[in-house]
């Protein structure tokens, strides 16, 4: 479990986040949504500590990961795995060698072990005859879960997925979710997603914070998101008239 | 930001780039790739361009020599003290942060913007220590190795120009490169110990413009143009203060 309790953030004079606080359990598919420029970004980035929070403190199962140095840190950060919104492979390793990345810089595994335990990971998203591409020479939704392989190669007890179905086709989009949603309940997972895709809200949203001028607006669930009179909330997930009528016609 | 805070934040760049890498094994083989990728992959050009100054170098020695009490020798002499003292070390250094300089700035600035550097972060790898550590070590350790071929390439090229132009024999070149050697050989080492700072600046320089690059391609170009810039600056104003401590 992942607690988020009364974080700030500011860069220079703006401030991005105001006393954010949220819980993210483990199991269970925990999405963080918001209009562009409201903070999700650096929210989650203050979560894996790519930020330092000005003020407030985030556990990692009541280790409290902004009072940590650095070294302390890396500990944790064994524990996570990331998808960033442009899949952030190493361009020049193969398929095969960036899922085994991790592996060689943390274990102590033979080169076969490695292999073996990165053919796993990539079959388990659907890559197989790849290993030996650059992440260059295969499509987006590929590198997509390839990273999602890298990021399950250390059997983490965290994932964080930065907009993983940008720039993907609805198509794709939806193995990409089924994805993220079959691994978090298969290895018992906290799984924090940012998104701006209402297909995913509504599909793999098991708790979902709405994050709107850097304060956490509303949260709940993929059922309540539906009903939810938030006039914010509204606006933003059915901003569309296609999407208005079908959540009048889905509350009705 | 101004000049002070680029020095203030290269130098804590540096705190973390000397720490201890995460796997030892890892580190060696990224070494020696790096040895390849930076030093080796240099030689063919810097052995283009010794062959080709040398040349020149004993040329306009050899027109420019117009008194009669000067000895012929000197073309050979005075070959032999320019690309010690300054073409090779200093010159082929230059070129060098050019070639190099902006492919590590762009390379290391390419992973900035692609989000890389984060997956790095995140994995809990110092990714300082792991992107610059093995290049900073390759080339400050090898580059005198390829400034030692550019200085032999550079005295042959020299002998080469002059003997097929027919303005001095073999001879008299050899007795120019021979001619104060017991009181000259230390140039050598000075040579050899400005090569070393050189490289240690062209590849920390360009780690640092590549690593805090920030925005997109544009930048990653932009930054790479400010790595060849700031490290050429840099060798300048190095060669100027080494030979001031050492030379004189």
């Amino acid at each position: 479990m992942i607690i988020v309790d009364n974080i700030s953030k500011s860069f220079g004079d703006t401030q991005i986040l105001f006393d954010v606080s949220a819980k993210f359990t483990e199991g269970q598919v925990n999405l963080i949504i918001g209009a562009s420029g409201q903070g999700k970004s650096v929210l989650t980035k203050c979560i894996v500590g790519l930020h330092e929070v000005d003020q407030g403190a985030v556990l990692y199962d009541g280790r409290d990961f902004s009072a940590m140095n650095r070294k302390q840190r890396i500990e944790i950060r064994q524990e996570i795995g990331m998808l960033f919104q442009g899949s952030a492979l190493f361009d020049s390793l193969t398929v095969e060698e960036n899922v085994m990345f991790p592996l060689k810089m943390f274990t102590d595994m033979s080169q076969e072990e490695m292999r073996e335990r990165a053919n796993f990971c990539l079959k388990r998203v659907n890559i197989i005859n790849k290993n030996d591409l650059l992440p260059a020479e295969t499509s987006g939704g590929m590198q997509k879960r390839i990273a999602i392989a890298r990021a399950i190669a250390m059997n983490p007890k965290y994932l964080f997925c930065d907009e993983p179905n940008s720039g993907l086709d609805p198509k794709t989009s939806i193995v990409i979710d089924n994805l993220i949603k079959e691994i978090t309940y298969e290895y018992n997972m906290t799984t924090v997603v940012i998104t701006h895709d209402m297909n995913s809200v509504m599909e793999i949203g098991d708790h979902i914070i709405f994050i709107n001028q850097g304060r956490k607006w509303w949260q709940g669930n993929n059922k309540e998101i539906i009903r939810t009179d938030n006039q914010e909330v509204v606006d933003f997930v059915y901003a569309s008239a296609f999407m208005k009528n079908l959540r009048e016609k889905l509350i009705n | 930001m101004n000049l002070f805070e680029h020095i203030g934040r290269f130098f804590l760049m540096l705190k973390s780039v000397f720490a201890r890498p995460e796997k030892g094994k890892v580190f060696r083989k990224m070494f020696f790739f790096e040895v390849d990728a930076i030093v080796i992959s240099s030689i063919p050009l810097v052995a283009f361009l010794s062959v080709f100054m040398g040349g020149v170098i004993s040329l306009q020695t050899a027109a420019n020599m117009g008194s009669p009490l000067l000895p012929e020798y000197t073309i050979g002499y005075i070959t032999r003290s320019s690309t010690i003292l300054e073409f090779s070390p200093t010159i082929i250094s230059l070129i060098i942060a050019g070639k190099v300089g902006s492919n590590i700035a762009s390379e290391i600035g390419t992973m900035r913007v692609t989000e890389q550097i984060d997956a790095l972060e995140i994995m809990g790898v110092n990714s300082i220590g792991y992107l610059m550590l093995p290049k900073i070590l390759a080339t400050t350790f090898f580059f005198p190795f390829v400034v030692i071929i550019s200085m032999v390439l550079c005295l042959v090229g020299g002998w080469v120009a002059g003997v097929q132009s027919g303005l001095y024999s073999t001879h008299t070149y050899m007795v120019g490169i021979r001619a104060f050697w017991h009181t000259d050989a230390w140039y050598v080492y000075y040579a050899l110990v400005k090569t070393v700072v050189f490289g240690f600046l062209i590849t920390s320089i360009a780690c640092y413009f590549g690593y805090y690059t920030r925005g997109g391609s544009l930048e990653v170009g932009k930054s790479s143009t400010r790595a060849v810039v700031a490290a050429s600056v840099a060798i300048l104003l190095a060669n100027y203060i080494l030979t001031q401590l050492i030379l004189v």
